[in-house]
């Protein structure tokens, strides 16, 4: 018996190890290829190493939490957040009403957060209910949700009358383009607490311990009763059903969560970025999130906290190394932003395509 | 026999080693109806797939044996070379499209069409419809089947009984038709329009037409068939004359005895009198098996089966008491009346199920065999949870022990509980779904097809294994099977269900001509009624 159960665990050992390589997925797969290849490219074209794994860092720790927006929705059978501009117009709105409210530093990010959660939460309910009134579509409906709401914000942007200098147009009413966080004291806020440096490169200790906080809630999330019941909804509602779980329920409750993650990682990647971005800037954001999960291995059915963490570092290191990189191959041309759009697209095209038809 | 229409000769067919059909002699004269009969799974699809050349066949390697028409033997690559040759099938579902009149449905892709200007520089398939024409010929269709209705109507919001006939009308107005297949074409008719049907059918033969007539109703193929050909596991049991033979002998032959599984003797067992659920008028919108009003008594420490053919709507009595699909009327359960359609209340009183659809609603295929086990449980009874202040979280360690003390229990072969569900055999699925459902230490059972392409040593295991249940915990269960034999070898009573009602409550040891008449709903009924047959006719 002893032998019997020895020789299990040696096949489960092997079985493993066959299942960390085939579950590599093929994107994965290609992007790390690629990314190690520009690397290695930058590197013989004379780029500071140190500088490419600082950015890297940095921006894989400012898109973190707009990738984790993803996880609940996809969980939930209601495909990728591509309405996550719906999170993060909340969100933006929570940043600048606590800009208003004069607040500076910390006080500022806090009532930030503390404005958007309950906003994003109710607006969340609202789009849940319109996810589960569309089953079948999400995907079309919640891309054009997405688009619908920004170009009514640009609408609200102009018309609310804030009053604080520090973000209106110097003449006439509203808000600007693009609002400066220094002026609050916003500015890498986050990235700075705690920051240190590893040789030349940089910690950003309070943004990579923001989005590990972040993380940890969604990954003990998932494994709380309510958790697995939304995961089990979206594999198979049919099972759910049989089981006695309310899919509509949990659909509606992992579009909130999704929404809450968008305007809270909205905020976290304008303190880094030091601007807050309004009017059309959020329109295209989900889909370099949704390209991120998707190549960190998660399809449009199925996402794990894990391909968050390797997705958006893959994706957002090989964006971080392109552009110098060739910047300096083929100096005068735009072809890194060029590059970005293939992957970023290309990447969606491919994870839709493998979505089987009524399974999302 | 050289005047057959169409012949089968010793035809074969097997779906990657699985045997489906073999040795089938069979054959059609001109003017003949020839009925094919046969249970769920008897070979009579795959017959009429060879006939057609449909890509089922000839994509898993062809057939066996020879099939002739008019005496030349045919292979037919696709069903577009069979409707050349004059074959024609009435459907049981409708092909039509709603949108289009009776004529353009009855022309379609067989237009007759005039050349015009454009179509002389663009070709061919830009020409005029001769609508004139194509009426004249729609309506010659309509008359030979004695069809008073106009040709220019549209086929939407035509009754169920006329949409049949333009399906027919457009076979027969194939030029050159020989043979026309009809599958089950009273199943949807209300009964006057099932003898329109049938009238109509008959002209049709007298015209010489060769008709290949499937159906499970008994009494209609009595009425109608030259001869009927039974079919049982694939093989051909019997073909006869009509007139030398009834319902009854039919629907012994199509039933008969099959590789029996023996049925157990048990003692100690307590069926009390107590009525532990009754079901009263329940009607089920499950698509496929509707169930349209049943009336049922269980008593504890029962073991009910619930049989009949497939789409008359046995399915649909467990998944409409559990609300997986939506359903109305009452059911009482333990005293307390059930809210269907909230299987989250259901459950929780104490009712387990086990689907018919393993694979579909019964497991979590991606997801680990503990998870598969628990999850029922976690959910709805609150167990294998960890409480952190407000939150539960899942408690691995519980959940591990379980899994562990279930695989042993129920003999379930895997080499971890942390395997995926979807790696076991069927049978071992069949276990882990069982196992999901005693996790929720439920006190009643439905357990829709527990044997359904799992293999015999399997199957045995888990009878024996709801007989146990039964037995040493008291456990009433409701079986579900498409497999009689399965019924009579552990349940107390069988209620056969036909055309969504309960057609008659038959004992295990009720004769094979019993069983086979009352599961074809011929009203025909034997003299010597078994006793045990307690009446639940309502």
């Amino acid at each position: 018996m002893s032998e019997m159960n020895g020789n299990a665990n040696g096949n489960n050992r092997i079985r493993s190890a066959g299942r960390l390589l085939g579950s590599v997925g093929l994107p994965t797969a290609i992007i790390g290829v690629f990314w190690l290849f520009t690397l290695v490219a930058g590197h013989f074209v004379g780029i500071s190493m140190s500088t490419l794994v600082s950015d890297t860092i940095k921006r894989a720790g400012m898109n973190g939490i707009l990738v984790l927006a993803m996880v609940p929705a996809i969980q939930s059978g209601t495909g990728p957040n591509f309405a996550l501009p719906i999170g993060i117009v909340c969100g933006l709105f929570g940043l600048v009403c606590s800009i208003e409210l004069n607040l500076m530093g910390p006080a500022w990010l806090l009532v930030s957060f503390a404005i958007s959660i309950p906003l994003a939460a109710a607006v969340g309910y609202a789009y849940g209910r319109l996810m589960n009134a569309v089953k079948g579509s999400e995907m079309t409906i919640a891309t054009y949700t997405g688009f619908s709401i920004v170009a009514l914000m640009c609408l609200a942007w102009l018309m609310i009358p804030f009053q604080n200098p520090k973000m209106g147009w110097f003449i006439g009413n509203g808000l600007r383009e693009t609002i400066q966080l220094d002026a609050v004291g916003g500015a890498q806020l986050l990235n700075n607490f705690l920051m240190f440096t590893i040789g030349d490169v940089i910690i950003p200790t309070g943004l990579l311990l923001t989005f590990a906080f972040f993380t940890a809630l969604v990954w003990l999330f998932f494994r709380s009763k309510s958790g697995i019941a939304i995961s089990a909804g979206g594999i198979n509602p049919k099972f759910a059903r049989a089981t006695g779980l309310d899919i509509d329920k949990n659909r509606i409750i992992a579009n909130i969560i999704s929404t809450i993650l968008g305007a809270i990682g909205i905020i976290v990647y304008s303190q880094s970025y030091g601007y807050a971005q309004l009017y059309t800037a959020p329109l295209m954001m989900a889909f370099p999130a949704v390209a991120a999960i998707l190549i960190g291995g998660a399809t449009a059915s199925r996402a794990k906290v894990s391909h968050v963490i390797i997705g958006v570092v893959f994706f957002q290191g090989l964006l971080t190394t392109a552009l110098p990189v060739a910047n300096e191959v083929f100096a005068g041309t735009d072809l890194s932003e060029i590059m970005r759009m293939i992957i970023q697209n290309g990447i969606i095209l491919y994870a839709l395509t493998q979505v089987k038809r009524g399974v999302q | 026999m050289s005047d057959s229409l169409l012949q089968f000769r010793n035809v074969s067919k097997s779906y990657s080693g699985n045997s489906v059909l073999s040795g089938i002699n069979f054959d059609v004269k001109e003017g003949e109806i020839h009925a094919l009969i046969g249970e769920n799974g008897a070979g009579k699809s795959t017959l009429m797939n060879i006939l057609f050349g449909m890509p089922v066949i000839t994509s898993t390697g062809g057939y066996e044996g020879d099939v002739l028409i008019e005496g030349k033997k045919i292979d037919f690559k696709s069903p577009h070379e069979a409707m050349y040759a004059g074959i024609g099938m009435v459907h049981q579902e409708f092909m039509l499209i709603p949108g289009f009149s009776i004529t353009e449905n009855i022309k379609i892709n067989r237009e007759i069409t005039t050349p015009n200007v454009v179509s002389r520089v663009l070709g061919k398939r830009l020409e005029t419809l001769d609508m004139v024409r194509m009426n004249a010929d729609a309506r010659k269709a309509l008359d030979t089947l004695d069809m008073g209705i106009d040709e220019f109507i549209l086929v939407a919001g035509l009754p169920v009984g006329h949409m049949q006939f333009v399906e027919i009308a457009r076979e027969i107005d194939k030029t050159g038709i020989k043979i026309l297949v009809f599958d089950e074409p009273t199943a949807v008719l209300t009964e006057s329009e099932a003898q329109n049907l049938l009238a109509a059918v008959r002209r049709l033969a007298s015209k010489g037409i060769g008709i290949v007539f499937i159906s499970h109703r008994l009494d209609e193929i009595v009425g109608i068939a030259d001869r009927v050909t039974v079919l049982r596991d694939g093989e051909l049991v019997a073909t006869k004359e009509i007139k030398d033979t009834d319902a009854v002998e039919i629907a012994a032959l199509m039933i008969g005895r099959k590789v029996a599984i023996s049925r157990v003797q048990f003692e100690g067992r307590a069926i009390s009198d107590e009525v532990f659920m009754s079901i009263r008028d329940l009607h089920v919108g499950m698509p496929g098996e509707m169930v349209k009003g049943i009336d049922l008594e269980i008593r504890k420490g029962e073991i009910v089966g619930i049989g009949g053919l497939a789409g008359q709507g046995k399915l649909g009595i467990a998944n409409g008491v559990l609300g997986t699909y939506p359903s109305r009327g009452e059911v009482v359960f333990n005293g307390k009346r059930l809210d269907l359609n909230d299987p989250h209340d259901t459950i929780a009183s104490g009712i387990g199920f086990v689907s018919e659809d393993r694979k579909g609603v019964g497991l979590l295929l991606n997801e680990s065999i503990e998870l598969n086990i628990a999850f029922t449980a976690m959910q709805v009874g609150n167990r294998f949870l960890k409480k952190t202040g407000p939150f539960g979280f899942q408690d691995d360690a519980e959940m591990r022990r379980h899994a562990v003390k279930m695989i042993k229990a129920l003999d379930i072969r895997c080499e971890s509980p942390l395997q995926h569900a979807g790696n076991l055999s069927g049978g071992n699925q069949q276990k882990v779904c069982v196992a999901r459902a005693l996790t929720q230490d439920p006190i009643f059972l439905f357990v829709s097809e527990p044997t359904r392409g799992i293999d015999i040593g399997a199957k045995k295991l888990i009878l024996d294994l709801l007989l146990k249940l039964n037995k040493e915990n008291g456990m009433t269960i409701v079986m579900t099977s498409s497999e009689l034999a399965e019924l009579r070898s552990i349940c107390d009573r069988i209620v056969i269900v036909c055309e969504g009602k309960v057609e008659g409550v038959l004992s295990p040891d009720a004769s094979d001509a019993d069983f086979g008449l009352m599961m074809s709903g011929s009203r025909i009924k034997k003299t010597e009624d078994s006793s045990e047959g307690r009446s639940v006719h309502v």
